[in-house]
């Protein structure tokens, strides 16, 4: 990967191999689906009105660990309240992230990503370039693609990074550096941005 | 609780159903509504987001200058939490949704919780 970059005429770049590119197409597509899951559940028995208005989602926290971090409750020490905001907001914050998700997958696609094919290394790099509004939704996909990632990989606490980084689980060692590749993605970035 | 409907009909229906009278009215009624009632958002810590990234989110939605934004930051690295705005109800409704949206995990609260 080629870091971002500010563009002399406004908006950043930056250049993914096709590998990274289906990584991180695949990633964003996966909470796509969970989001859409999460959603899907409750559509066929809401009220039109009611879904048209964004209200009467579901106001219990989801059971999924992944959506739980992703979709969190607003009030701490009180289910009552949390589940009435999240009645009246959750469809919203899920149609958000499914947006920014969806997003990102479309600048790779207007890079060059396409799908179908097993990605192969002498395909072309796929050159993002990201406008204001594809920034933040950038930002906000990667963060979210990360958050489900690091509760996959039982990420809890600053040491639990650094241990499943040595671990000798192959398949936890793989997910681990595409937790750090993901970070190091969202700060060249936000570096880019200043 | 009935906070959070009101939040959700007055985003939705706040251009056509709003007199302009009320809305003259109605920063008097924030005001002691503020001093009688305050609220807090809360960003907690977390193992995920790059310190970067919270002190941009800090700066950017909540318009902190770049000192006070890092400040913040670390606050709620140090000691896991801390309050990034406090005023009415609705208000702080509307900044946990957006904390959500950044993925910063955020609740409210009554200030002296």
């Amino acid at each position: 990967m080629k870091p971002f970059k500010k563009r002399r005429r406004g908006g950043l770049t930056a250049t993914f191999e096709i590998g990274e590119a289906h990584l991180l197409a695949s990633m964003a597509a996966q909470v796509v689906e969970l989001l859409r899951d999460r959603n899907g559940a409750d559509e066929s028995d809401a009220d039109p009105l009611a879904a048209q208005l964004g209200m009467g989602g579901p106001s219990l926290p989801p059971e999924d660990p992944v959506l739980q971090r992703l979709l969190p409750d607003a009030y701490r020490d009180d289910p009552e309240d949390a589940g009435e905001f999240r009645r009246f907001t959750e469809r919203s914050l899920t149609s958000v992230k499914v947006q920014n998700a969806e997003a990102l997958i479309g600048s790779l696609v207007d890079g060059g990503l396409t799908f179908g094919a097993m990605p192969d290394e002498d395909d072309d790099p796929v050159e993002v370039e990201l406008d204001a509004e594809e920034v933040q939704a950038w930002l906000r996909a990667l963060t979210d693609v990360r958050l489900s990632l690091a509760v996959r990989l039982g990420i809890e606490t600053d040491e639990d990074t650094l241990l499943v980084g040595q671990s000798e689980d192959e398949a936890i060692a793989a997910m681990s550096d595409i937790f750090e590749w993901l970070g190091y993605v969202q700060e060249t970035l936000i570096a880019a941005l200043d | 609780m009935r906070d959070v409907g009101l939040v959700r009909s007055l985003r939705h229906n706040g251009d056509v159903t709003t007199p302009t009278p009320v809305e003259i009215a109605e920063p008097d009624v924030d005001n002691v509504v503020e001093l009688e009632d305050p609220w807090v958002t809360i960003v907690w810590n977390d193992p995920v987001n790059l310190m970067s990234y919270v002190a941009y989110v800090f700066r950017n939605y909540f318009g902190y200058t770049e000192e006070k934004a890092h400040e913040l930051m670390l606050e709620v690295h140090h000691d896991g939490r801390t309050v990034v705005s406090s005023g009415r109800r609705e208000q702080m409704e509307r900044h946990v949704q957006a904390m959500h949206e950044y993925g910063l995990w955020a609740t409210l609260e009554r200030q002296d919780a």
